[in-house]
C-alpha cells in the first residue's frame, strides 16, 4: 500500500510518478497499490498525513511506516525505504529484511 | 524616504502585544513578511503565538501557526499558562495549526530532488480555511535540520515567504541565532527571507538576565530605535515596556498639592505640583520615611488615594513609625485612602516591579504614589534597566496625573549624592535634600529644595526637627557655608553680610526676566537630554 504525495502535475512530480511505476513493476510486480495524491488539490490530505515535501512517497503498509521524498530517481533508496531487497528479475521472494 | 510616502506605502497592523505597537508605531508592517530572531529562551515561541492570540482574541483577525519545531500538542499545552485557549479556538476555527513538527518515528529518506510544496499547500489550506488575516511561523531553522539538502529548504523557505505575501496575510517567521550580539541568525539566509527584522535578547549582565526587543528595520516604515525591556509575564505573555513612548505626551499641571506640611509647602512656593515627580534625597535617619508618611497623610486627609511602594522597611515598622508621627496608616486603609506594596525588592526583577506597579495603579487609582526608597531597587538590576525601571515609572505616573514621591538614600552620613540621584535626578520634577549639619558638637538636620520645576522656591538651607507630630521647620544655616558638600564651615557675620548684599543683587536682576521663559527653556533642555539618552 503505496501513497505518493505530489504538487500538481510539476515535471517533478511527473518524474515521481514514472520512476516509482518503473520500480513497482520491476520489483513487486504488481503485488502493491498505488495511491497518487495532488496535494494542491487536497491539501488536507497532506495535512492529515503531515506532509511537508513534494513528492513524498509513504509506505504505510506493511509496517514499519516509510517516507521516502524526493522525485525517486535513486533507485536504491527507494528500495531501502520501501524495505524491499533489489533483486534480480528472477527474484520471487521480495519479504522485506526482519532483523 | 519623505514621511508622505511612509503613509502610503506600508500600513501597519496593530499587534495587540502589550506596548508593542508604541516602539513599532503602529504595529507590524501589514502584508508584510516579518522576522523575529532570538536566541534559545528569548520568547520567540511566546511572542509568536501572543501576534495570534491577540489578533483572535482582541481584534477578531484569524491566524494560522505554523510550528517547524515543537508540535501543536506541546504548543496547546505550554500557551494554557498564559490565559489562551488554543483548543478553544481551533474548535471556534479562529486559529489553525499547520504542524511540520519532525516526527521521530518516522524515518526519512531523500532519494532525489524535492521541494516543499506539500508545506505550502498546507499553509494556503489553513489560511483559507479560518480565512487568516496573521500567519506566525516557528521556527526556521528547525526546518533545516529536518533535510539534509539545505539548499532546497532555503529556496523553499523563500518560495513559502513569497507566497505568504500574495496570500495578504501578515506573517511573523521566527529564526535562531547562537549569539545575543552576533549574526541575525543561524542560517544566515532567514534575514533576507522578510522584509523585516526584530531581534528578542536574553542577556545574562551582572549576573541579572534581561530581555529586550530591538527592531533592527522595518523596509519602508518607521520604528522606533534601540533595544526595548520586555517581561514575560503568566496571565498575557509578553510586555514591552517603552521608555521614550509616552514620555513627551504629558500634560502639565499647575494645581498644587500639598505635601503634608504646610511650612514645606511654603518653601516649595505653594506645595507640589499635581503631576510632578519629587525625589527626596538624605541619608538615613534624616527623615525620609517621614516625608513619606506626611506626603500620604496630607493626601488622605483631603480624600485623596495614597499608594505606599515601599522596598526598604517591613509593613510593621512602617505602621508603627506612622504612628510615632501621628499618622494613623492602619486607619487610611480601613477607610480606603492607602494601600501599602510592601516587599523585598529582589523577590521579582526591576521589569517585573514596574508591571506589577502599573496593575496597582491602573487597579487602585491613586492620587499619589511613594516609593520607599528608590535606592533599594538600584541594586536589583544593571544601572541601564535601573533607568529604564525610573523612565518607565515616572512617566506612567505623570501620565495618569498622579504625583510622585521618591526617595533616595545617599551613602555618606555628611553631605554626598548617590549615584541614584545622579542617574535620575534630571527625570523628576523636584529634588528636596535632608542633610545632616555638624554645628557645634551638635548634629542638626537641614532641608533645602534644590530643584521645583515651573515654580519660585525658598532657596535657603533650613533646620528641622522632628518629634511625636513630625516635621518642623526653623530657621535657615545663615552662618554655615558648604553642607551640600559634607564639610561646613561657620562664616562671621560680617562677610556674611557682604556675600548675601552681593547675592541678592544678582537675584533680583534674574528676577526681571519673565519667568514663564525660563521654565520653558529649562523645560526643553530637559526633553533633549532625555532624548539623546
Amino acid at each position: 500500500m503505496l501513497r505518493l504525495y505530489v504538487t500538481g502535475s510539476s515535471p517533478r512530480a511527473e518524474t515521481a510518478v514514472a520512476n516509482l511505476r518503473r520500480i513497482c513493476e520491476q520489483e513487486l510486480r504488481g503485488q502493491y497499490e498505488l495511491q497518487i495524491i495532488d496535494v494542491l488539490k487536497e491539501p488536507q490530505l497532506a495535512e492529515d498525513e503531515k506532509v511537508l515535501a513534494t513528492p513524498t512517497l509513504i509506505k504505510q503498509l506493511p509496517p514499519p511506516l516509510r517516507r521516502v521524498i524526493g522525485d525517486l530517481s535513486d533507485t536504491g533508496k527507494v528500495l531501502l525505504g520501501l524495505e524491499v531487497r533489489p533483486t534480480t528479475a528472477t527474484e520471487s521472494d521480495p519479504k522485506p529484511e526482519k532483523p | 524616504m519623505s514621511e508622505q510616502a511612509n503613509h502610503v506605502g506600508v500600513q501597519k497592523l496593530g499587534t495587540g502585544i502589550g506596548s508593542f505597537d508604541v516602539i513599532a508605531k503602529g504595529g507590524l508592517p501589514e502584508n508584510r513578511t516579518t522576522l523575529l530572531s532570538g536566541t534559545a529562551g528569548s520568547g520567540k515561541t511566546v511572542f509568536a503565538m501572543q501576534f495570534l492570540a491577540a489578533g483572535i482574541r482582541d481584534l477578531n483577525q484569524n491566524g494560522v501557526f505554523v510550528t517547524f519545531e515543537e508540535s501543536a500538542a506541546d504548543i496547546r499545552q505550554n500557551m494554557r499558562s498564559f490565559g489562551w485557549d488554543l483548543e478553544a479556538w481551533e474548535r471556534q476555527s479562529k486559529l489553525a495549526f499547520v504542524d511540520a513538527s519532525p516526527d521521530p518515528h518516522v524515518e526519512i529518506i531523500e532519494s532525489g530532488s524535492f521541494d516543499l510544496g506539500a508545506l505550502l499547500a498546507r499553509v494556503e489550506n489553513a489560511v483559507r480555511k479560518v480565512g487568516a488575516k496573521r500567519v506566525s511561523v516557528d521556527s526556521l531553522g528547525a526546518m533545516f535540520s529536518q533535510f539534509s539538502d539545505q539548499s532546497i529548504v532555503r529556496r523553499e523557505l523563500f518560495r513559502i515567504a513569497s507566497a505568504l505575501k500574495s496570500m495578504g496575510v501578515t506573517a511573523l517567521l521566527t529564526a535562531e541565532r547562537t549569539e545575543d550580539y552576533g549574526p541575525i541568525a543561524r542560517f544566515g539566509v532567514e534575514e533576507f527571507i522578510a522584509d523585516n527584522v526584530m531581534v528578542l535578547r536574553n542577556v545574562l549582565d551582572d549576573e541579572i538576565r534581561r530581555r529586550t526587543i530591538e527592531i533592527l528595520k522595518f523596509r519602508g516604515t518607521d520604528h522606533q530605535k534601540g533595544e526595548f525591556p520586555f517581561t514575560i509575564v503568566q496571565d498575557g505573555g509578553l510586555v514591552v515596556i517603552p521608555l521614550s513612548a509616552i514620555q513627551l505626551k504629558q500634560k502639565s499641571s499647575d494645581i498644587r498639592i500639598s505635601s503634608g506640611n504646610q511650612e514645606l509647602d511654603q518653601m516649595c512656593g505653594g506645595g507640589f505640583f499635581r503631576d510632578s515627580v519629587i525625589l527626596v534625597s538624605g541619608a538615613t535617619g534624616t527623615g525620609k520615611t517621614l516625608t513619606v508618611t506626611q506626603f500620604l497623610s496630607g493626601g488622605a486627609a483631603v480624600g485623596e488615594r495614597c499608594l505606599l511602594l515601599a522596598f526598604e522597611e517591613s509593613r510593621e515598622q512602617l505602621f508603627r513609625n506612622a504612628i510615632g508621627w501621628g499618622v494613623d496608616f492602619e486607619r487610611m486603609e480601613r477607610e480606603g485612602t492607602l494601600r501599602v506594596l510592601c516587599d523585598y525588592p529582589e523577590v521579582a526583577s526591576l521589569e517585573d516591579w514596574l508591571l506589577t506597579i502599573q496593575r496597582t495603579v491602573e487597579e487602585f487609582k491613586p492620587n499619589r504614589v511613594a516609593l520607599d526608597s528608590v535606592s533599594a531597587l538600584e541594586r536589583i538590576g544593571t544601572m541601564k534597566a535601573f533607568r529604564e525601571f525610573v523612565i518607565g515609572f515616572t512617566s506612567f505616573i505623570k501620565h495618569q496625573e498622579i504625583a510622585g514621591l521618591f526617595t533616595s538614600t545617599t551613602p555618606s552620613l555628611m553631605g554626598g549624592t548617590s549615584i541614584t540621584e545622579g542617574h535620575i535626578s534630571t527625570l523628576t520634577d523636584s529634588i528636596i535634600l535632608l542633610r545632616y549639619v555638624e554645628m557645634f558638637g551638635e548634629m542638626k538636620r537641614g532641608i533645602t529644595v534644590l530643584k521645583m520645576r515651573g515654580s519660585i522656591h525658598d532657596k535657603r538651607i533650613r533646620e528641622f526637627n522632628i518629634d511625636g507630630k513630625g516635621m518642623h521647620l526653623g530657621r535657615p544655616f545663615r552662618n554655615v557655608t558648604g553642607i551640600l558638600s559634607g564639610a561646613p564651615v561657620h562664616v562671621s557675620p560680617a562677610d556674611l553680610e557682604r556675600i548675601w548684599s552681593q547675592l541678592d543683587a544678582e537675584g533680583r536682576e534674574r528676577h526681571r526676566d519673565p519667568a514663564g521663559a525660563d521654565v520653558g527653556e529649562r523645560h526643553r533642555g530637559t526633553a533633549d537630554r532625555r532624548r539623546s539618552t
